[in-house]
């Protein structure tokens, strides 16, 4: 952290009541502070080492991603999705595909569906494991992120086997799949499953009845469900602060209402809660691939929507579940091969939103645990 | 891009009266959609008449202009004078809590350039509503921060990209792109390759940007 010459001397008042001074003090957290995540820089305003007031400045990835997808085809603009949430592009990529589907007024057909649904789930698994380790890692627990890095790579080799790419996979098309579920699929996301339930028991061990752990999470960062909810705050930042809700459930798209999950909710939704939830989701997600895999249907992997996308002119909302919240796609079509409008409504540009909120009255340190447990992506906020 | 000349074809709320005949060029343009739904090409945008628009029209007349469901998606298009009351009245009495989006669309051969797109959501009816505001260039709306404490950093990227000023906003500045830039993005006679290049010049040393 840089410190910056910018003290406030709006107390110079009492300044000379006291030994030191009573000056708040403005520094500079980032843009390249590891903790941050990517090039976050937050402007905090403190009293001693207590944040009395902050201000988040983003952009510094802003690609124009909305106004590049007025300038492609539909199908040209899918791979461009992946490139937002960078470690959760598939469920990026199944966003997508699903609101230009509806836009088509069109239906994947369900063997499609369902191997959305299995890669979807794993892309989950992967994303919580990676924002577990970098987490735990901020506050100061090096060892998750090797064990949370193990795992993740395995989810990353079935994509890879899946469609070739680990990260920006594209694993989706309009209308379906491009390619046909590789041979050993069930076999090989049963024997992740298998080992991954021991796996996520590791991880609790570690962390959840540490003391360490405890102590720089439970209380911090609260956010009451009013709170959220008058914020937009979605997904596990949501659900922590006991809203028993998800899209999954509320409003299923996918194979989602053929399986049986649990939504795992939090009570004070505090930093300890949103680990909770978030351990309890990737347990859930586990569920739901074996629950996928036992039945695949059988059938064709594309519906038939032709090789230029012509949407009706009007318009479409559709949103997902993605790993950190609600991430929605507003198409506007006026009837061309190219989208007249994509707006992305992404989770972590709003659920950073909160952190101001959260972060009043803590410690300089408690910030690094509280942007850590948003859960944020930069290629997504800034877009 | 180059298809602006639809603008004033699409049902949007300042002609309601076109909006009938919007559905029947889209049926031919459809045929490779999925085979079930293409024997029986229903309208994708038809006018919404249910309990929840006749509630919004009871309380508030001309304040709506038009109600009409897109792909089974409920669309109401409300005047900007009334855009407060409505808001309030949507999360107070209908219960629509959470603000999903909000973003805009720009029209530049409209006469009401701007639509203002908010999606609702309830979880007490899990329900969506979008709420669509026409808009003319030198028009203010009013800040929606009071009502849903998510417009906030919301209406600054509509203010960024689409240059939109929303009254009453507690600190409306740009939050994607450089404060000292000039230019808005996402309106559609801001090319792709355009940008700042006096910016791009001073800031980072180099001519183009690329």
């Amino acid at each position: 952290m840089k410190i910056l010459a910018d003290t406030v001397h709006e107390n110079a008042a009492q300044k000379t009541d006291t030994l030191f001074g009573a000056d708040e003090l403005v520094i500079n957290m980032g843009p390249q502070h590891p903790s941050t995540h990517g090039v976050l820089r937050v402007k905090l305003k403190l009293d001693g080492e207590r944040v009395v007031g902050s201000e988040c400045v983003i952009g510094y990835l802003h690609r124009g991603v909305e106004k590049i997808a007025e300038n492609r085809t539909y199908q040209q603009f899918a791979p461009y999705v992946d490139r937002m949430d960078y470690v959760a592009a598939v469920s990026n990529g199944l966003g997508y595909c699903e609101a230009v589907e509806k836009l088509l007024v069109a239906e994947a057909p369900p063997r499609a569906r369902v191997i959305r649904t299995i890669l979807t789930e794993l892309q989950r698994i992967a994303s919580h494991l990676l924002w577990l380790g970098t987490h735990a890692l901020d506050i100061g627990a090096l060892t998750p992120l090797f064990y949370c890095m193990r795992e993740r790579e395995e989810v990353l080799k079935i994509f890879e086997k899946y469609c070739g790419a680990r990260l920006t996979t594209h694993a989706f098309r309009i209308g379906g799949l491009q390619y046909e579920a590789y041979d050993n699929l069930e076999k090989d996301v049963e024997r992740f499953c298998k080992d991954f339930e021991s796996r996520i028991q590791q991880y609790s061990d570690l962390l959840t009845g540490n003391s360490i752990w405890i102590g720089r999470t439970r209380n911090v960062g609260l956010l009451n469900s009013a709170d959220c909810i008058a914020l937009g705050a979605s997904g596990p930042v949501l659900r922590a602060s006991g809203v028993k809700w998800d899209l999954r459930k509320a409003m299923p798209y996918a194979a989602y209402d053929q399986y049986k999950f649990e939504i795992p909710v939090g009570t004070r939704g505090d930093t300890y809660d949103r680990y909770m939830v978030r351990i309890e989701e990737m347990r859930q997600s586990r569920l739901i691939c074996l629950q996928a895999i036992e039945n695949i249907p059988a059938g064709p992997i594309m519906a038939r929507v032709g090789k230029v996308l012509k949407p009706p002119p009007g318009e479409v909302y559709h949103s997902i579940e993605g790993p950190k919240g609600i991430l929605g796609y507003y198409i506007v079509s006026d009837g061309s091969i190219q989208p007249y409008r994509v707006r992305i409504r992404p989770p972590s540009f709003i659920n950073l939103q909160a952190l101001d909120k959260m972060i009043r009255g803590h410690l300089v340190t408690d910030v690094v645990a509280i942007i850590g447990t948003l859960d944020i992506v930069l290629g997504e906020v800034d877009r | 891009m180059a298809d602006e000349s639809k603008a004033p074809k699409s049902p949007e709320s300042s002609q309601p009266g076109v909006s009938g005949s919007s559905p029947a060029p889209s049926a031919a343009g459809a045929p490779p959609s999925s085979p079930a739904k293409a024997a029986a090409p229903a309208p994708v945008q038809v006018p919404l008449d249910n309990d929840l628009s006749r509630r919004y029209r009871e309380h508030f007349g001309a304040g709506i202009l038009d109600a009409l469901e897109d792909r089974k998606q409920s669309i109401l298009i409300v005047g900007v004078a009334q855009l407060l009351e409505i808001a309030r009245y949507s999360r107070d009495e209908e219960k629509f809590d959470l603000l999903e989006d909000y973003t805009a669309v720009d029209w530049p051969r409209r006469e009401k350039r701007f639509d203002l797109v908010a999606q609702l959501y309830s979880f007490t009816h899990n329900t969506r509503l979008r709420l669509k505001i026409p808009l003319g260039v030198e028009e203010r709306p009013s800040t929606l921060v009071p009502v849903w404490p998510a417009a906030n950093w919301l209406e600054r990227e509509i203010f960024d990209l689409f240059g939109i000023t929303f009254h009453g906003h507690p600190n409306l500045k740009r939050i994607l792109l450089p404060d000292e830039w000039q230019g808005h993005p996402l309106r559609k006679d801001y090319d792709i390759l355009q940008q700042d290049t006096a910016w791009v010049r001073e800031n980072l040393g180099i001519e183009s940007g690329q």
